[in-house]
This record gives C-alpha cells, structure tokens and sequence, in this order.
C-alpha cells in the first residue's frame, strides 16, 4: 500500500494565500455497482489528506460493522452517508465531496452504479466538466458503463476517462487493459468528448491514483490524480454571444432599476448594446453594478446587476443578450428528454417547464423517437418511462428565451416539474426551435365570443362530466341537454363513445391516448363555447391532469365539472353496455376501475351520489346551478 | 480575466440567495452568529446590493449561547437593513430544560430541533436559508442545495429531486418548506480563506486567548458565566484555548490553541487533521446522528 504514509505535504499559511487563485474542477465519478466507485473516491481524499481523524476514527468502527474489506479500511463506507445506504450496501444517491491540491480545488460527485438511480447521476453529470467512469477490469464494458457514458455525453461533460479499475486482480495484464481501452474508444469516439483517456488503476491498493504505478512499466499516461490535475477546465470562451438570464430585478429605490443575473456566456463592458431577448429592444450598458466596485467588464461566471441607459420592460425570465448572435425566442422547440419519474411521461399532459430563471406551462406534442442508451438506435415510442431518454417535440404556453444546449449548457437546459406533486419528473437539453412556431400567428377576429353569446341570449359554459364508466354521465347530460333545449338554449352533447367514432377514432384506451383524447376533446369544446354554446361533455376523463388542463384551455368562460359518483359495484352491476363483464374476463384491457386507474376529483363544482337519485334530479339541479350564475 | 474558484462559490451563492428571493414568498435567513453564519451574511448583502436583504435573520437562541457570541448578535443587529427575529423555546425554558439537567440528544431536540420548527411555523416562512456545509458531515453530503421539507419540517432522504444544472425546483406544497444551502460546495477551509480575503468579522472565540475551562471528561469546557455546576474535584482553570465551531458553551469542546489570526488557525486545521464537528457534544453518539436529527426537522 503507498498510502500509508502522507504522500503529499500539508499546506503552510503562504499556499493558504496562493490557493485562493487556484482553479475549480467538477467531476463525476459514474460506472457500475461494484466497480469501486466510492472506494476511489475514498482513496483521492485518504491519499491528499483530507480524511480527518474522528472521521477514521468512525470509519474504524464502521468498517469492522458494515464493511467487506476485512480489517482494512472500506473506504466506500465514508461515502455512502445516508443510513439505509450503508445497511444496503449500496450507493442511492449523489454525494459531494471536496479535496484540493496545491494546483486546483475539486468538487467530486460520487453518483450511484443502479440503474434505478440514473437520475442521480444525471445529476451529477449536469454540472461536471470531467467524468470518470469505472470498470472492473474483471468484468470489461458492462451495459451500465455504455448506459453512464451514453448520459454523461448526453450532457456534454467535456472530458472522459476510463478508469479501468482493480487491476490488481488480473496479475496488472496489459493485454486486458488495451482491449478494454479499444472497445471504449470505439464506443466513445463519435459521442462528442473532448478528450478520452483511459487509465489502469487499484482504487484499493492506490495504484495509478497519486503517482503512477511501478505494477504498470507498460504504463506511460499519467497518474488519475495528474490527469485531473491537468485536465483543461473549460476555458472561458469569451468569443461567445453574451448572456445574461435575468434572474432578479433590482428596484431598491425610484432611481435605480438594475437587473441582476450570473452571466451566463461570453462578456460586456460598460457602453456596449445589449437586447432585452423576449421584445428586442436594444440599449447599452451604463454600469456594471456589485457590492465591491462598479466593474468595466464583467465575463462568464459572475455574478453582477447591470443598468441600462433605457428604460426596457424586462422581467425575471427574460435575457440580456448581445445584438449580433442571439439566442432562440420560441414556443416550440425540440429536445433531447430524460424521464425520472416512476409516472410515465405522456405526451399532451401539461408540465411545468423550468429553466434556469423562467417558468411556463408546457407539453410534449411528440415523441420523436426513444434512443436505446446501450446502442444509441431509435425506438418508436408511445410514452416514456423511468431513466428513458427520446427525443420530443415541445411546446410552450408562452415564447422561451434559449439556445441550443450544445452551444451553451446553463441557457439551453430546463426541468419539467409534475403540476400537482412538484416533483422534478425530467430534464431537457434543448436541440433547437421549430420554426413553425414563428410563422403561425394567432388572427385576431371582429366577431368575438362575446359578440356571439349575446346574440344566443345566453352565457356560455363548458359542462364537463367525469366519473366511472356507467355511471350515469351520458344519461344526465342527455336529460340536461333537453332540459336546456325547452327553455331555448343552444346546446351541444359532446359525448365519449360518439366522439371515439370520429375525431378520435385513432386513439386507443392507454394512458397516453386517454391524455390525447381529452386533449381533442377539451379544444373542440372550447372552440364550442366560443361559438356562444352550452357544451356537455361527458367523459370518463380519469386523470386530475388532463381535467385540469381542460378548466385551464376553456379559461375566461365557465367550466363546470360535476363529479358523478357511482360506486364501482354499482357500475359494475348497471353494466349498460355490457363492458365490466367483458373486461372482468379479460377481454378488454386498459379499463378504468379495473386495469387502468381512476383519479377522483379533489374539488368538483358539483359532486352527485347517483344512488337512489334520478337523472331528472340531477340534471335540474345543474340547471339551477347554472342559472344561479350572475349575468 | 478569469474567475478563481473563490469567485466561482461566491458567484454560485449569490445565485441561489437571488433564486430564494425570486421564488419565494415569505423566506428567513438562520443566523447562528458562527463563521458560517457571518459568511452567509456577507455574501447575502452582495447579492442584493445596493437593495437592503428582502429577508430578515432568525436566530434560535437556547439562552446557553457564548456571551461573546450574543453581543456580536447585537451588533450585527443593529447594522442598517438588518432585521434580526430572535426565538427561544419559552415553554421548555420554563421547565428548566438546561444542558446540565437532561441529555444533549434531549436538550438539542427541545430547544435547537423544537424551537426552530416552533419559529419556522410562527412566521410562516417558505424557504428557510442555512449556511449547512455538504463537507460537514455524511448526510449533509448528499442533501440537495434546495431541499424540501415536509409539513413537519422533516426530511426525507431517499425522496430527494434530483437537481439538474442551477435550474432549481422551488415549487412546493403549502404545507411544505425548503431549506437551502448557498455554501453548499464550500469548506471550512474556504470559508476561512473567504472570512480572510473579504475581511468579515467573526466572534472572538475562534482565535485563541486565556480563558476560564474545566477539564470534564476529558473535554475542555469554558466556564462562560455561573450556572455552570462544578462537579466533584472540578476546578477552573486558566487556559489559551479556542473554538473550531460555536454552539452553545456547555455542550462546545475548547481546544488548546496558540493560534491567534486565521492564517494561524488554518494552519492548525491543517496540521491537527480533526473534522470541525468533533467540537459538537451533540454529534458524537453515533454515526448517522445527524441524519437522524435532520429526518426530525434539525436544520
């Protein structure tokens, strides 16, 4: 073992001082369970010093608990922090963890080897300018190695290394290295690294970590420690556009109006133009204002509020950007996507979209094509699920500022967030803007809603019926209708089965086709309603997204969801249509209640317990409902 | 030009500060008054310059706290556009909850876990800001610079979002809140090289001077004012000592020290080899403590 003895010396106060200018390296260390990961980790910071005592002192205890190396140390059990993680032996999630040289500080993410937990590492990777990625030299490239090194490209981390780790155990043969070196050269060379290296390494015994090792005279790269030491961080481009996501707008008093941000690519100075990106309107650079000093010029990475000479309507959201070589403003683009979430992604479901300083609702209108991260081939896909990555058309309620995530990795990113749970269920790294979004404008027309209603003599509304099938909607809205239709309104039933037979008849009953067909369904009642009409729709429609999407596409004209709420049994036992008992033998699938599930609604206008009720009752209980309605 | 690695934390802090106040509706800083705290500060007051801080600072005070330490609070409190909110568990003040009198796992969770979720819900703060370090401790490690909380300030480890990019997830639920770390990526060695290169003031008791202690098993504990018990053959003794970390005095470990400026006391971390929380009574019981805590709303 060459760890024994410290290996470097510690730090006197002078380099203290000089280190302040040393320069920052993130790195992530990916690869299969078991290939050593956290173990070469441990090992970096046992070997630069930086595992305090107390903190040896509980590894001690630990190792002899949990560990698998015997008496010595498990250098593994110093990262795997969490609790569950060391019961289970295994690495959940991402841990950061910190060492410096005398040349450079590092902030390493350990991320974990299951699949389960690619979105961890995924993490890790959005912001590292260097991955290492682990084999054991036992085993050669697993699915796990081409699956991590697949993502960390995918996320443009500049540079790769192989490490092939625990050479130890194949006699340190060079034959098995260079082959190993060979297969991940040809898998990587067309993924779009920057650099590729490959090194031979014993995370346990330290061999090739700190200096290179005498077991390896074939050997003549440098050591895993000098190559990091030496890796190129990415130099600042300062030829790229300028950048400036407007994160905050600063207002303290009448005078000062000051948008603050971290520049996000290239430079300014004061008196250069800039555009407001979202209006293009254009002024200059009067200060660049932060607390130490007004600066000239301010570059990439800093944090900084800039004045303008004008007065521009710029909000948090938008970008500061330069005249010549402007970003994307659009609403539709397309993206490569990874899904996180253990809930499908479906296309037409309505997400929140995140980018670094801006927020909308939007959706995935397609699904190109999935990408098999093993072979990077292309797969017809319907929906996504967990840890899978395809490329998808997107839409957005209102433009984006962006560019193409492989001009710039912070203004070509965003996260899609679950509307009703918050979770970050997937990320994007935009591709590039559909151009159709720019040459379709919305036409504004002289006859408006309101135009039409008033001549009706009556106030739009959507009606909109949820509940089991055979639970009695299409009965009650078909009673309502005729109910409305003496008392001389003008109606329209949009029915479920009726609708199937046209507008949708090319959708099946998934999930994914259930979200399309409320989709269809929600547009067609909306132009309805703006055609003045009273607009029945009764549709199981079982999820609370796709109900909530509907209230929100209807908007400024009343939407009224009553809940009719018959039990399952009693569904099942009505059976109209002859359905339950077919889907109970098996004959049908994807029925709602049965194989495909049922989200009850939280909060209806009307919620109808249909037992001992008749459809009169009910549907004159609506009616009143909507004539209650003011105006 | 280029942007040292100094710069690049404090360009990554101010940007998660500015994220809170974007995002956010109600949000607090926590002041524990310690280095960390005073990086926290300063680091703040740059991110909204020449704006004052749209939050205030809350410090959750367990009336133990180094006298030092309380009149630096006041200080600090009374610089202009600073807003302090001090709390105290006041019902476990009453039941004479000391450090003395109960356990430090008891005391802890009383009057630092308690009092804070007490303060968090008084006021109805959204996003609480903390100066948690990831190289402090295992769990902290792996704790997401925005991290969510649940209705009772609690954490759940293993339901962490993934956080991509700086692109943060602050949406929550209404009953949830969000802790979040701007010094996240930082050391303690950072820390000081920052305190030194920006000039920020910090309480006294980390540069080492002659001050009361009683050597208590094993452990050097400074006799900060007379509620503290002597115990048998106890006897005060005049000491150079320091501190690595601030708590409150009865549960902080002292250490023998010479070290009188930062260049000195670095010099010391560096040689002594000991992690910062070694000085905290209250982490040493057993590995994964801190999870523990944190799973019960600790900050």
């Amino acid at each position: 073992m060459q760890s024994d003895m410290p290996s470097r010396p510690i730090a006197p106060a002078q380099r203290f001082r000089d280190q302040e200018n040393n320069s920052l390296l993130r790195l992530l260390t990916c690869g299969s369970v078991d290939d050593g990961k956290s173990t070469l980790i441990g090992r970096l910071l046992f070997d630069t010093q930086l595992i305090f005592h107390d903190h040896l002192a509980a590894l001690r205890r630990d190792s002899a608990k949990h560990g698998t190396t015997g008496d010595e140390f498990d250098f593994a059990l110093l990262l795997d922090g969490l609790e569950a993680e060391r019961e289970q032996g295994i690495t959940i999630d991402v841990a950061y963890r910190f060492f410096s040289t005398e040349k450079r500080r590092f902030i390493v993410a350990d991320t974990p080897g299951h699949e389960e937990y690619t979105r961890n590492m995924a993490t890790g990777a959005s912001t590292a300018d260097l991955a290492i990625v682990l084999l054991d030299s036992r085993k050669g490239l697993l699915p796990q190695t081409r699956r991590h090194s697949y993502i960390v490209s995918l996320l443009k981390v500049p540079h790769i290394v192989l490490a092939v780790n625990k050479m130890d155990l194949v006699s340190f043969d060079e034959k098995i290295f260079s082959e190993v070196t060979a297969e991940f050269q040809r898998f990587t060379s067309d993924l779009g690294f920057s650099s590729i290296c490959s090194i031979p390494l014993s995370a346990r015994f330290g061999d090739n970590i700190i200096h290179t090792s005498s077991n390896t005279p074939w050997y003549h790269g440098p050591s895993l420690l000098e190559h990091l030491e030496s890796a190129p961080v990415k130099s600042l481009d300062i030829t790229r556009p300028f950048r400036l996501p407007v994160q905050l707008v600063s207002r303290p008093t009448p005078e000062f109006r000051g948008y603050s941000g971290e520049v996000a690519g290239g430079s300014i100075a004061v008196g250069q133009p800039v555009v407001a990106a979202k209006s293009g309107r254009a002024s200059k650079v009067k200060e660049i204002c932060t607390y130490d000093a007004s600066l000239s010029e301010a570059v990439e990475g800093q944090a900084v509020t800039l004045l303008l000479e004008d007065e521009l309507d710029l909000s948090r959201g938008d970008m500061l950007v330069a005249p010549q070589g402007r970003p994307y403003v659009s609403d539709q683009f397309q993206a490569h996507i990874i899904w996180f979430d253990s809930d499908p992604m479906l296309p037409g479901r309505s997400y929140i979209l995140k980018t670094e300083n801006d927020t909308v609702d939007a959706t995935i209108t397609a699904l190109r094509y999935q990408i098999d991260v093993n072979t990077q081939a292309h797969v017809a896909s319907s929906i996504l699920r967990m840890n899978d990555v395809a490329v998808c058309n997107v839409a957005s309620q209102t433009p984006l500022v962006f560019d193409s995530y492989q001009d710039n990795r912070l203004t070509g990113n965003f996260i899609l967030i679950d509307r009703l749970t918050n979770r970050t269920v997937g990320a994007g790294m935009i591709n590039f803007a559909l151009r159709r979004a720019e040459n379709i404008h919305w036409q504004a027309l002289d006859v408006n809603s309101q135009a039409r209603a008033s001549l009706l003599h009556q106030r739009p509304a959507v009606i909109w019926f949820t509940g089991l099938s055979g639970s009695g909607k299409s009965t009650i809205a078909n009673v309502l209708e005729k109910l409305l239709h003496a008392r001389g309104r003008h109606t329209y039933l949009l029915d479920g089965d009726n609708v199937r037979h046209g507008l949708c008849r090319d959708l099946g009953f998934t999930d994914e086709d259930r979200v399309e067909n409320i989709r269809r369904v929600a547009e067609v009642a909306k132009l309805m309603a703006d055609a003045g009409l009273i607009v029945l729709v009764a549709f199981i429609s079982p999820f609370v997204a796709e109900r909530r999407m509907a209230r929100e596409l209807i908007g400024n004209c009343d939407f009224v969801e009553v809940f009719v709420d018959t039990p399952f049994e009693e569904c099942a036992r009505r059976d109209p249509k002859g359905l339950y008992a077919k889907a109970k033998a098996g004959l049908l699938q994807n029925f709602t209640g049965i194989d495909s599930t049922y989200e009850v609604p939280d909060n209806p206008d009307l919620h109808f317990l249909t037992v001992d009720k008749t459809p009169e009752e009910l549907a004159l209980s609506i009616e009143e409902f909507l004539e209650r309605r003011s105006g | 030009m280029s942007v040292n690695y100094l710069e690049k934390l404090e360009a990554e802090a101010i940007h998660i500060f500015r994220e809170v106040a974007a995002t956010s509706k109600n949000p607090v800083m926590l002041y524990s008054v310690g280095k960390d705290s005073s990086v926290m500060l300063h680091v703040a007051r740059k991110a909204f310059y020449p704006a004052p801080l749209p939050f205030p600072l809350l410090h959750i005070d367990t009336g133990w706290k180094f006298r030092d330490m309380i009149e630096f609070r006041n200080k600090i409190a009374q610089e202009p556009g600073t807003k302090l909110l001090i709390h105290v568990n006041e019902g476990a003040q009453a039941k004479n909850i000391t450090p003395f009198s109960h356990d430090s796992t008891t005391y802890t969770y009383v009057m630092k876990t308690q009092s804070l979720r007490q303060a968090l819900d008084k006021y109805g703060f959204d996003v609480a800001l903390g100066g948690g370090r990831r190289d402090e401790e295992k769990s902290r490690a792996k704790e997401r610079i925005f991290s969510v909380r649940n209705h009772q300030h609690a954490w759940d480890p293993k339901n962490q979002r993934p956080e991509m990019w700086k692109t943060y997830n602050t949406r929550i639920g209404q009953t949830e809140s969000i802790r979040a770390f701007p010094l996240s990526n930082w050391t303690e060695l950072d820390v000081w090289r920052y305190i030194r290169k920006e000039d920020i003031p910090v309480v006294p008791l980390y540069f080492a001077a002659i001050r009361p202690v009683v050597n208590r098993d094993g452990v050097l504990i400074m006799v900060d004012d007379d509620r503290m018990p002597l115990e048998n053959g106890e006897r005060v003794e005049e000491k150079k000592i320091r501190f690595r970390s601030l708590g409150c005095y009865p549960l902080t470990a002292a250490m023998e020290s010479a070290a009188s400026t930062i260049e000195e006391v670095v010099l010391e971390m560096l040689s002594s080899r000991t992690s910062e929380r070694e000085g905290r009574l209250i982490d040493v019981d057993e590995t994964g403590s801190m999870e523990r805590k944190k799973r019960q709303g600790y900050f």
